[in-house]
């Protein structure tokens, strides 16, 4: 697992390169929008990577509520905190994006009002596990994390059933792009998949030693404290 | 172009940002082991 983890990164740190290639050279240069269409390669397949990850924090928390399994707790908060930084990407890019385009930032319509919603579950989520010491803690947020899931697909399907100032889906139903982009919008999402798992396993690691580091600590403590008396 | 240049730059910079905590943390508790390890 050592030798396979830089040997991983390697092959990611490629194919992000490649990726940011074909966004910024060989994808089409779209005739409305123009250049700026190009940061579609990075705003969309950060939504994207957050969902999934989302999603793995979904499937984490019902683990861990029905085995009380740590490991599946660990795997969840860990999900959770990287698929915040991909969402965080997408509302950032987002706004950028809709500047040059729309005119304005920023509008409180259905699909970008439910993102930020979505986002700032994540963040109370992360903030739960962060300040609060009980040990009904993983349980609280394991439902928390299961309440922010089930929002996911209210942001995915919103521009399907609302009229919103955010574009109609450019892949599945309605979608009509054009087969080079969606081809190079594949490589990119690849790219940060392969990216966000990457990321995880570093900070799946991380979290371990912080486990084992914390109840060292407590057991520590433990013993002085009968020492003492 | 400064848009797109823009949006490019402020996701590598929210994921190095994510990073460098990330690092940060994990040299955080290698001091608290190694302080664990001298007591």
């Amino acid at each position: 697992m050592k030798r396979a983890f830089p040997i991983f990164a390697l092959i990611t740190a490629g194919l992000l390169s490649f990726a940011l290639y074909q966004a910024l050279v060989v994808a089409p240069t779209e005739q409305t929008m123009g250049d700026v269409q190009r940061i579609f390669y990075y705003h969309v397949p950060s939504a994207w990577t957050a969902f999934i990850l989302f999603f793995t924090n979904l499937v984490a928390s019902i683990v861990y509520l029905v085995r009380r399994n740590l490991k599946a707790d660990a795997v969840a908060v860990v999900s959770a905190e990287v698929g915040l930084v991909f969402l965080t990407v997408n509302l950032v890019t987002g706004p950028i994006w809709a500047r040059p385009v729309w005119g304005i930032w920023w509008t409180w319509d259905w699909r970008l009002t439910s993102t930020l919603g979505v986002w700032v579950i994540y963040v109370s989520y992360l903030m739960l596990r962060r300040f609060s010491a009980s040990t009904q803690t993983p349980v609280l947020a394991s439902v928390m994390g299961i309440f922010g899931a089930a929002c996911v697909p209210f942001v995915y399907f919103s521009i399907w059933y609302f009229r919103t100032q955010h574009p109609s889906p450019v892949i599945g139903r309605g979608g009509e792009l054009d087969p080079r982009m969606a081809h190079v919008l594949l490589i990119n999402w690849l790219a940060f998949s392969c990216f966000a798992f990457l990321v995880c396993w570093s900070r799946y690691r991380l979290e371990r030693v912080r486990r084992e580091v914390e109840e060292t600590q407590a057991l520590e403590a433990l013993l002085e404290t009968r020492s003492v008396r | 172009m400064k848009y797109l240049y823009a949006a490019y730059a402020a996701t590598w910079l929210i994921h190095i940002g994510y990073l460098s905590s990330l690092v940060a943390r994990y040299r955080r508790l290698q001091r608290e082991i190694e302080e664990a390890r001298k007591k």
